[in-house]
């Protein structure tokens, strides 16, 4: 068969996203925004056709595609099918407030896709440039999504924000990738690691290009000290557009960060472990302290964002498979938390007409509305990571990584930043159960979004453990493959 | 021995407007440095052989960037005065923040140890005989970086989308021109003729 049409063949998810963006684009511009509801259906079908061609992707083989620019393997296919639900989730969610907001624009699905396809790209980048490309393709989306609300000037502002420093960390990464370039002389992932293994001492110039290569990824994953933007880019961008960011890019960026390292710059490992290491512990710090003093849930969302982030990192920290499995699993509980608490919110609304932004607004809510407030506490306390709720189980697997590679200090700070970040947590759970009932309250959030968030909080419930046997075997089947790949 | 004196000619001057673009007062003498820059580049390339990247390079950056950036430096309106108080006021932190980058430079290259040359792993190499560089270019742009190529396609299409959303809006009470109403128009329904009597205007 011709080689084109073969690598086409494997890269079938992001063929069908290529295709569907722009047919979805082209009955946008015919339509206009009155065919928003229909476009935003058509949009999530073509997702899940993406998602159905991903299985039927021959399992446990590892495919290269276009010269070894793409790779597909269990890893990829892991998150491939986390970032498209959660794109699906965050397309779905949107419907009622772009109804309502005067924001309702036929290019919100259409851009959602192709952040979709970016970050599909990534996680089955194989080389520099391609990871290169994906990324750029999933930021100047987001970058646009956070601005989407152009008539709000916060939005403006946190568009613009999230720009400049996204440009930034971009020329960062890409200075890196240079660096790496000229002193290993290949930017296929394979190719460093055969030049980083076969280099008899460590070359002071790949180890310059690495730094810079995790600088630009750790912003793309809000890490800690690149995650200034994170609050203020959360609290500017409309609400749907936040829940997006905190769930799928995160996903996506971590996917990549894993790839690169483990996969390229494995035998080098002792020298990015330090780095993860510090990246983990100063975001699970930050993530924990900085929520304290914030009244603003989206903020507070953010700042959690970040500790998770760095939960996350812990499994990074350990390089073993065990770690990495850890991470994947961490992930996928992360994005139904995330995008839960997310979906109480935009149910919300004031009854002056104004979002619910406030931790006070939520006060009594329990009375008003006791399903939401149950499904809120769910989140809440899966995210402080209580024992009997799902939230509790990927920090229990990272930890325990962290500990079999001989990593305790981590294990034990992550303990302890666990601890103060439950406070906060803990917090708005109080605020919904025990205060009295401030600004009035109503729930105006169509039956879909009603839906999701059954399903999430379902899922982070007790009853979530029934699901943890599948997706921690898929996870390992996953990490078992970077390695392969690696070693 | 023309192509020494040529190279350090055009390297020269490159580096001498690549100074002055960062060193002019003035930003529009600045782009126009630039200018300079690109075309001294372009000389560069010609030298190495790979004519179709010169070309490409006045016609991309000279042609097109830079005039727009020429354009958007006249039409923005900047204080310069201002702008160089903030200068001034953060040059004491901006001098310190350049200090301690060189010194960590010359620290990592004062450990360097050169390595032997760089091999280029699945490196293109020349092009084969009977084909131009250009053609070659393109022949790999349409094979093995097909995947990369068609991605910034489709980067190029996001941030087009991206800059529509942003600042395409539908005005109230404009007037637009109407192609299909204009092409209608016939003799019948814009010219009709008028007796006027003598001494009185005409009602139009």
């Amino acid at each position: 068969m011709n080689p084109t049409f073969d690598s086409i063949r494997i890269a079938g998810p992001e063929a069908v996203l290529t295709a569907g963006a722009l047919v979805t684009l082209m009955i946008g511009t015919f339509t206009g925004d009155r065919g928003l509801r229909a476009l935003t259906y058509v949009a999530v079908l073509i997702l899940a056709i993406a998602g159905f061609s991903l299985m039927q992707a021959p399992a446990g083989v590892t495919q290269y595609a276009f010269g070894d620019f793409y790779v597909a393997d269990s890893f990829s296919s892991f998150l491939k099918v986390l970032i498209i639900g959660a794109a699906a989730a965050s397309m779905l969610l949107a419907l009622p407030y772009l109804g309502d907001a005067r924001t309702g624009r036929f290019e919100y699905p259409v851009l959602l896709m192709l952040a979709t396809l970016g970050m599909c790209m990534m996680v089955s980048a194989n080389d520099l440039l391609s990871l290169y490309i994906g990324l750029e393709l999933q930021s100047l989306a987001a970058y646009v999504l956070a601005a989407f609300h152009r008539g709000e000037s916060r939005s403006s502002e946190a568009g613009l924000k999230y720009f400049v420093l996204g440009a930034l960390a971009s020329g960062i990464l890409l200075y890196g990738v240079s660096l790496v370039y000229g002193f290993a002389g290949t930017t296929s992932f394979v190719g460093i690691s055969n030049v980083v293994a076969a280099a008899p001492a460590r070359s002071l110039g790949i180890l310059f290009g690495l730094v810079f290569i995790i600088s630009g990824l750790a912003f793309k994953i809000s890490a800690v000290p690149f995650h200034m933007w994170t609050p203020d880019v959360y609290e500017g961008a409309p609400t749907p557009v936040a829940a997006f960011f905190s769930a799928a890019p995160k996903a996506a960026a971590m996917g990549l960060l894993v790839r690169v390292l483990v996969v390229g710059f494995g035998a080098m490992a002792l020298d990015w472990q330090q780095i993860v290491i510090f990246l983990s512990i100063a975001s699970m710090l930050l993530g924990a302290v900085g929520a304290i003093g914030q009244s603003n849930i989206k903020r507070l969302l953010a700042y959690s964002s970040i500790a998770n982030v760095g939960f996350a990192l812990v499994g990074l920290s350990a390089a073993t498979p065990k770690g990495i499995e850890g991470l994947l699993f961490y992930l996928a509980v992360y994005l139904a938390m995330t995008l839960g608490s997310f979906l109480v919110l935009l149910q919300l609304r004031r009854a002056d007409g104004g979002p619910v932004e406030l931790m006070t607004d939520l006060s009594g809510l329990s009375k008003v509305r006791p399903g939401l407030a149950a499904a809120m506490a769910i989140f809440m306390f899966s995210l402080a990571g209580i024992p009997p709720l799902l939230g509790f189980w990927p920090k229990f697997a990272v930890f325990t990584a962290a500990v079999d590679a001989g990593l305790w200090p981590l294990a034990i700070i992550g303990v302890i930043a666990s601890v103060i970040g439950a406070y906060y947590y803990l917090r708005l759970v109080k605020i919904m159960y025990f205060d009295e009932a401030g600004v009035a309250v109503i729930s105006d959030g169509g039956r879909t979004n009603g839906a999701l968030i059954a399903a999430a909080a379902l899922f982070c419930s007790p009853i979530g453990m029934l699901a943890i046997t599948p997706i921690v075997s898929a996870a390992g089947r996953a990490a078992a493959v970077v390695f392969q790949v690696a070693g | 021995m023309t192509a020494v004196l040529a190279f350090y000619l055009f390297a020269g001057i490159l580096l001498t407007a690549g100074t002055m673009v960062i060193l002019s007062k003035n930003p529009v003498h600045s782009v126009l440095w630039l200018i300079v820059a690109f075309f001294n580049a372009s000389g560069l390339f010609i030298l190495l052989g790979a004519e179709f990247l010169a070309m490409l390079l006045l016609i991309v950056y000279v042609g097109a960037v830079a005039v727009l950036f020429l354009f958007v430096v006249m039409m923005l309106d900047i204080d310069f005065a201002e702008l160089r108080a903030g200068f001034m006021r953060h040059l004491p932190v901006g001098l310190a923040v350049a200090a301690i980058i060189l010194t960590e430079m010359l620290l990592a290259v004062g450990v360097w140890q050169p390595g032997a040359g760089v091999a280029i792993y699945g490196a293109v190499g020349a092009p084969p005989v009977g084909m131009s560089n250009t053609q070659w270019i393109g022949s790999l742009l349409y094979t093995r970086y097909l995947f990369v190529f068609q991605s910034a396609g489709l980067v190029l299409l996001t941030s087009m989308i991206g800059a529509i959303v942003l600042t395409h809006r539908q005005r109230v009470g404009t007037k637009r021109q109407n192609i299909g109403a204009q092409v209608a128009r016939t003799p019948a329904s814009a010219v009709h003729a008028e007796k006027p009597k003598v001494g009185e205007g005409v009602a139009l």
